[in-house]
């Protein structure tokens, strides 16, 4: 049982990313209580950053399911 | 981590979200209106406006304003005194039979503090975002309503955090935001589940926690009251109530003087909750998005209109009026709530995929499921 699922540099890639985008919308949390103006811009894009990052993955995928045949969407 | 740790972390997951995800369904469903609570409210219900006054216009002394309160509420008694936040030049009187009856049957009215003129009694009680404000904070069954949606909120913490620690098993031959479109459904949700869940880990834990600190509000009221307000009445925490109080206007001048860069945001009237027997106590707030959201309490002694004591909040009131803004997302603008509202959304997709993946993991055991449908943490572990 002491086997190793992933190994460290395998865990590290995979929550590298994950791990900055915690951070940038973490810190945009703090931004908007700041101050006004310039900070709710910044909070603005750091708390949005997780959503312009699931658009991203989302766009291309809903284009490829309207482009699909009926037949191809039975196979899947 | 180990095969039999990730087991247990899997476990945690499992039976954190089970538990919870109900609640936190009707939590997010309710949420959603209230972060546009103050939109709702003005759209569905008539306000009196405050009169248009030149700038610089000195408003009307407190203590006539409170006498025309007075006289509009005969025999009643004012509880507090606030200066609304969101419309300068609005005072909120707060009413009820005796001093030290429940605030929550407070009835409340407008008075504009320019004029002194009485502008409307809102009646809070069965507005729609009343509503989802009590199904939301305590399901209509007061403290322990609270304290129990504070424990599914905990729940909800275990969820994310035993969630951080699963994303990684599944993630062994995926790139981050890959989604296996080609695949069953479940296979597809999973990768849904999996990579919103892994984007919006900060700002679930910021909602999930400020929303725990959220439920203890009155306990920790409590605590201030005990320890904090007592300690700043001094002897005056047995002084009898006075037969007549002194002047209000000259008590915030007074206090002003003392905070020079802050403003009174609710004076509370002695024998009330957040006053001595004898004492006003004034809330003062900063004028900085941060201070403007912290408190510091004044005490003036209401017989004398003497100065008695103030203080900083302490760090357990501190953290709990931090804590009502992040949970709230009402403090950056309507492009904040807009955000607010869709991590909201995103948050009710994580849930119902996570419930949609147990429900069809039950259905088709392993050894039964198509060939690359393995999507249960157990299946992605070594044996």
């Amino acid at each position: 049982m002491s086997q190793q699922v992933l190994s460290k540099t395998t865990e590290h890639s995979i929550y590298r990313v994950p791990a900055i985008i915690a951070l940038v919308s973490g810190v945009g949390l703090i931004f908007a209580l700041v101050g006004d103006g310039l900070w709710d811009v910044m909070s603005w894009l750091a708390v949005g950053l997780p959503l312009a990052i699931a658009a991203w993955v989302w766009w291309p995928i809903s284009a490829f399911r309207q482009k699909a045949t009926p037949a191809s969407r039975v196979l899947d | 981590m180990t095969n039999s740790g990730l087991r247990k972390w899997a476990w945690v997951h499992k039976w954190s979200s089970l538990v919870s995800t109900v609640f936190l369904l009707m939590l997010c469903i309710t949420g959603l209106p209230l972060i546009f609570h103050h939109e709702i409210d003005d759209l569905l219900h008539e306000h009196a406006q405050p009169a248009a006054v030149s700038p610089g216009t000195p408003p009307v002394h407190l203590d006539g304003i409170m006498e025309k309160v007075h006289q509009r509420y005969p025999g009643k008694a004012i509880q507090f005194l606030a200066w609304d936040d969101e419309e300068p030049g609005v005072l909120l009187w707060f009413i009820n039979d005796r001093v030290d009856s429940d605030p929550l049957t407070n009835r409340i009215a407008r008075y504009d503090a320019n004029t002194g003129a009485f502008l409307d009694e809102p009646d809070f009680n069965g507005r729609f975002t009343t509503i989802l404000y009590r199904l939301h904070t305590d399901m209509f069954a007061g403290l322990p309503g609270k304290l129990f949606l504070g424990l599914m909120g905990a729940f909800f913490v275990a969820a994310i955090i035993s969630g951080i620690v699963v994303y990684a098993p599944f993630m062994r031959k995926l790139k981050f935001g890959e989604i296996r479109q080609s695949r069953a459904r479940p296979v597809r949700w999973l990768d849904w589940h999996n990579f919103l869940g892994i984007i919006v880990v900060a700002w679930m834990l910021v909602v999930g926690g400020t929303g725990i600190l959220n439920t203890w509000a009155d306990l920790v009221v409590k605590i201030w009251q005990y320890t904090q307000l007592t300690e700043m009445l001094g002897d005056g925490k047995d002084k009898p109530a006075p037969t007549k109080l002194a002047s209000i206007e000259d008590a915030v001048k007074l206090a002003r003087g003392k905070l020079p860069d802050m403003e009174p945001q609710t004076l509370a009237f002695p024998g009330t909750i957040f006053a001595g027997p004898a004492h006003y106590v004034i809330f003062f707030k900063g004028n900085t998005p941060v201070t403007s959201r912290l408190l510091k309490p004044v005490v003036i002694d209401a017989e004398t209109g003497a100065f008695t004591d103030m203080r900083d909040m302490p760090w357990y009131v501190t953290a709990l009026l931090i804590s009502k803004p992040l949970h709230f997302g009402d403090y950056g603008g309507m492009p904040l709530k807009i955000i607010w509202a869709i991590l909201d959304l995103v948050t009710i997709i994580i849930l119902i995929t996570g419930l949609y993946l147990w429900i069809a993991r039950r259905r088709a055991p392993a050894g039964q499921a198509l060939e690359g449908t393995s999507f249960s943490v157990a299946e992605r572990i070594p044996t």
